[in-house]
């Protein structure tokens, strides 16, 4: 098969960025079956692929990839989903230029194989062609209860139920998916594939319990009473961090996690059609440099927003978030004001925002993380006028549930401490995700929901717990 | 899906349900709130746990039509369904060594009050309580209140029953009369809560009120429900929605609740249009009773 030598990836066809700006269909519209084959054919099939190592969960990069440039679609999604089982999701969200492609050989000489566009492409190829009912496996008549309905979840559930457990999902939301439905917006994530992944995951017979928040209407040692024999928590890290400086509860001063929840969950964009309100004046700043504050910043530009600026205190090197986001981000004309940091938010004699006091920083030493320290540069203090204010600058674990559960050993940041098979302290309970390593990816927590579900298996067989 | 067992109208625009939610129903205790939602597309609202009962597996609510989603809830019958119903929420309140207790509710704030007494009267506190509304009519619960009550005090600001004024009146009289209690609990609006701390602060007695932010998730994830205490963000879903009303910044909470103003009129007037308008004017009379 002759190869494709292009030092470039094939260009993902989007929506012009002028027309999306104000709409929230999705951004990418994903390849065509020409542009996924000629895309393939890059791949060099190496014999020590680096992608792979670069997956957390180490997705057959090369085999996959090999059947779509002989288009074997079916067999190619056949190859991801034996290791992977969102790749329409992970395909969309995952970081790949900190993962599977940061280690492609191509990247040394030009741009890496596009992994992720391809793992989408092979997924949504089999999405709308109708996938396969799961064939349903004999019941080993062992229930297991999983707490949160977000990847690491509806992973671990998935796996259990594979193998036969009675599976039930407590969600505190009235709908399942995390992060993934009131979190990532419409536009870059649309909300019926995850409704299709949830629906698949019922159809392996889970059942999930909507409007659970756990910890108040049941306790983990209720769930033991009940009959539950295992435990996994993933109830995801959800708590808003606030900056702690004056004037944060101002009107117009929203958390994202509230901004982008009335947008997405409640389907605020439809308002009055539907019933939550949200207001969005013609300037806003969205403070943080992640992926958190890609969404927002773009969600408040389609709710109509004039002008929209990220305000991140380091510069555009140390910004966490997906880069294609951040290229989207700027072709939307989102305005970016790097080592800028807020110091005072200000209100108008009816509370509401009117501005923000901001002081330029530079780049000093490194810190903890390896990343150069901002040190505020005295004297550079200035007013930039807006009138919505959205914070993203991070969140914490929730301590609703962990607070009501004895026994169980938390970090001293709060999150719940667990060994390499994810136990945690209490036997017969697991935790994976977020709420154990902080907020991280989709794909990490999927991992985590993997090896917790392994984990519950091996020990409801023989069920010895020994750590 | 949650199934409305019982409805009744305690005073116009006023109504109580009882809801069949056995779960939330074995968990309740005093203090705490559910968050429902009506149908699909609908908001999420929080409403205080007015009573419940673990046996028979109910919940009671008791709302006040301000809004479109109040109304609508309103428009519902026994047997009706509604689609979401989640809870119990927030912290309970206790009382552990609590001799004698005022309770003080105003206009709604009776409903979530009620449960409250009810408990602490259980636990054979002396309790009086004041309770006032604008006009006879308006005013709820006042069978339940009085049988949890050893000493009970109505107002209502037309003199239409009971005294003529606030309840404010009667709580500066017993205080000025030197009557001692262990703890003062004002539940009503914010800016009867406010004035009632006021009053109760310089006599040093412990006062609770139970705030009312607007809320979306009610499990601490969204951080709308922030208010400022003793100068710190607490988020009245998971850390309240009961404080110490000599610590909350008031003016902040009646500010932030005045954020979508402009939208729930447009949503009001939607739903007018779509159920004919003959409510209208009692919904404008309720409104100004929320707010006063
Ligand atoms: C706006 C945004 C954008 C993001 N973008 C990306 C991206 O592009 N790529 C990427 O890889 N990652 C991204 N992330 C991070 C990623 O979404 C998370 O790392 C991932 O969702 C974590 O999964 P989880 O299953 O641990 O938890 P979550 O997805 O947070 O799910 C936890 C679930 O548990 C429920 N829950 C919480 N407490 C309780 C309780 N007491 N009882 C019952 N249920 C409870 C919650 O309601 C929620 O549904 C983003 C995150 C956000 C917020
Ligand atoms: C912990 C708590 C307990 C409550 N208990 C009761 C109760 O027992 N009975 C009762 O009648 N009311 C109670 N409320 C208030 C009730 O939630 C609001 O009246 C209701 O949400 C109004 O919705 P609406 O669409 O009918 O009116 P809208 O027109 O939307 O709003 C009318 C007013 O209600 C407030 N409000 C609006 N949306 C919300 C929201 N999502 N959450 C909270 N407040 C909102 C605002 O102040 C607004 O100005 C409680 C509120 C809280 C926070
Ligand atoms: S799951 Fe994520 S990291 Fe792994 S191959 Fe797919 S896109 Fe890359
Ligand atoms: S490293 Fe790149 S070229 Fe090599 S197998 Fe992986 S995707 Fe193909
Ligand atoms: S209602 Fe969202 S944090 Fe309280």
């Amino acid at each position: 098969m002759p190869l494709n030598r292009s030092k470039k990836k094939t260009p993902m066809p989007t929506q012009n960025p002028e027309v999306r700006r104000r709409n929230f269909s999705e951004v990418a519209l994903g390849y065509s079956e020409e542009e996924a084959v000629s895309e393939a054919k890059r791949c060099l099939q190496c014999k020590k692929p680096g992608c792979v190592e670069g997956c957390p969960v180490q997705v057959q990069i090369p085999q996959f990839i090999k059947r779509i440039a002989e288009r074997d679609f079916e067999g190619a999604i056949k190859i991801i989903k034996e290791t992977n089982s969102l790749p329409a999701i992970c395909g969309r969200v995952c970081p790949q230029e900190a993962q599977c492609e940061k280690n492609c050989v191509l990247g040394k000489v030009g741009e890496p194989v596009a992994i992720g566009r391809l793992e989408r492409f092979a997924a949504d190829w089999e999405r709308t062609r109708g996938s396969h009912p799961p064939v349903i496996p004999k019941k080993l008549g062992k229930k297991v209860a999983i707490i949160g309905s977000g990847p690491a979840g509806l992973t671990c559930a998935g796996d259990l139920a594979k193998l036969g457990y009675d599976v039930t999902i407590f969600e505190a939301l009235h709908k399942p998916g995390g992060v993934l439905v009131y979190g990532i917006p419409e536009f870059r994530l649309p909300k019926i594939i995850v409704e299709q992944e949830v629906k698949f995951i019922q159809q392996l017979g889970v059942e999930i319990k909507t409007n659970m928040v756990m910890g108040k209407v049941l306790t983990i040692d209720d769930l033991f009473e009940m009959g539950y024999e295992a435990v996994f928590i993933s109830t995801g890290a959800g708590l808003p961090k606030f900056m702690g400086i004056p004037g944060e509860n101002y009107l117009g001063v929203y958390s994202a996690n509230e901004f982008l929840t009335r947008i997405n969950l409640m389907k605020a964009y439809s308002f009055p059609n539907t019933d939550t309100p949200i207001k969005v004046g013609k300037k806003v700043a969205v403070i943080g440099g992640g992926n958190v504050a890609m969404d927002a910043a773009r969600s408040a530009l389609r709710m109509g927003a004039d002008e929209v600026h990220i305000v991140y205190r380091r510069s555009e090197e140390e910004m966490p978030a997906r880069k294609e986001e951040f290229e989207n981000a700027k072709e939307e004309s989102i305005i970016f004001d790097f080592l800028t940091n807020p110091v005072r938010i200000i209100g108008n004699e009816n509370g509401w925002v009117k501005g923000i006091e901001c002081i330029r920083m530079e780049l000093g030493e490194p810190d903890a993380s390896g990343r150069r320290r901002p040190v505020p540069i005295t004297g550079s203090e200035f007013i930039m006028d807006v009138d919505t204010v959205i914070i993203a600058i991070g969140t914490g674990p929730n301590p609703l549930l962990t607070k009501t559960t004895e026994g169980l050993e938390l970090t001293k940041h709060g999150y719940i401490a667990v060994d390499e098979e994810g136990r945690t302290s209490r036997e017969g309970v697991w935790a994976g995700g977020d709420i154990v390593t902080g907020s991280a990816t989709v794909i990490l927590a999927m991992g985590a929901g993997k090896k917790a579900a392994r984990s519950i298996h091996e020990y409801l067989q023989n069920k010895k717990w020994q750590q | 899906m949650f199934k409305i067992l019982e409805k009744r109208e305690l005073a116009p625009s006023i109504k109580l349900f009882v809801i069949e939610a056995p779960l939330v129903a074995k968990k309740a205790k005093p203090g705490q709130f559910v968050i429902l939602r009506i149908k699909e597309g609908g908001e999420r609202i929080p409403l205080t746990i007015a009573d419940y009962d673990a046996q028979n597996g109910t919940v009671t609510i008791v709302f006040q039509e301000v809004g479109k989603t109040t109304r609508e809830l309103g428009t519902l019958e026994a047997g009706d369904y509604i689609e979401d119903f989640v809870g119990p929420l927030g912290v309970p309140v206790e009382f552990p060594n609590h001799k004698k207790v005022l309770g003080i509710g105003g206009g709604l704030g009776i409903a979530p009050l009620y449960p409250k007494l009810k408990m602490l009267h259980q636990q054979g506190v002396e309790v009086v309580s004041i309770i006032g509304a604008r006009t006879a009519e308006m005013l709820i619960l006042e069978e339940e209140i009085k049988t949890v009550s050893n000493r009970m005090y109505v107002c209502t600001d037309d003199g239409s029953k009971g005294r003529h004024g606030f309840v404010t009146v009667v709580l500066k009289e017993l205080l000025e009369q030197g009557e001692k209690f262990d703890e003062i609990i004002i539940i009503g609006p914010p800016i009867l809560m406010k004035i009632g701390s006021e009053i109760t602060k310089p006599y040093g007695i412990p006062t609770m009120v139970s705030l009312n932010p607007i809320m979306v998730d009610g499990t601490g994830m969204c951080g709308g429900c922030r208010v400022t205490v003793d100068g710190e963000i607490k988020f009245a879903c998971v850390d309240g929605p009961a404080f110490d009303g000599h610590k909350v910044d008031f003016d902040e909470l009646i500010k932030r609740l005045a954020t979508y103003k402009e939208e729930e009129k447009i949503s009001l007037e939607i739903f007018n249009k779509a159920h004919g308008c003959k409510l209208i004017n009692k919904i404008e009379g309720a409104d100004k009773d929320a707010v006063k």
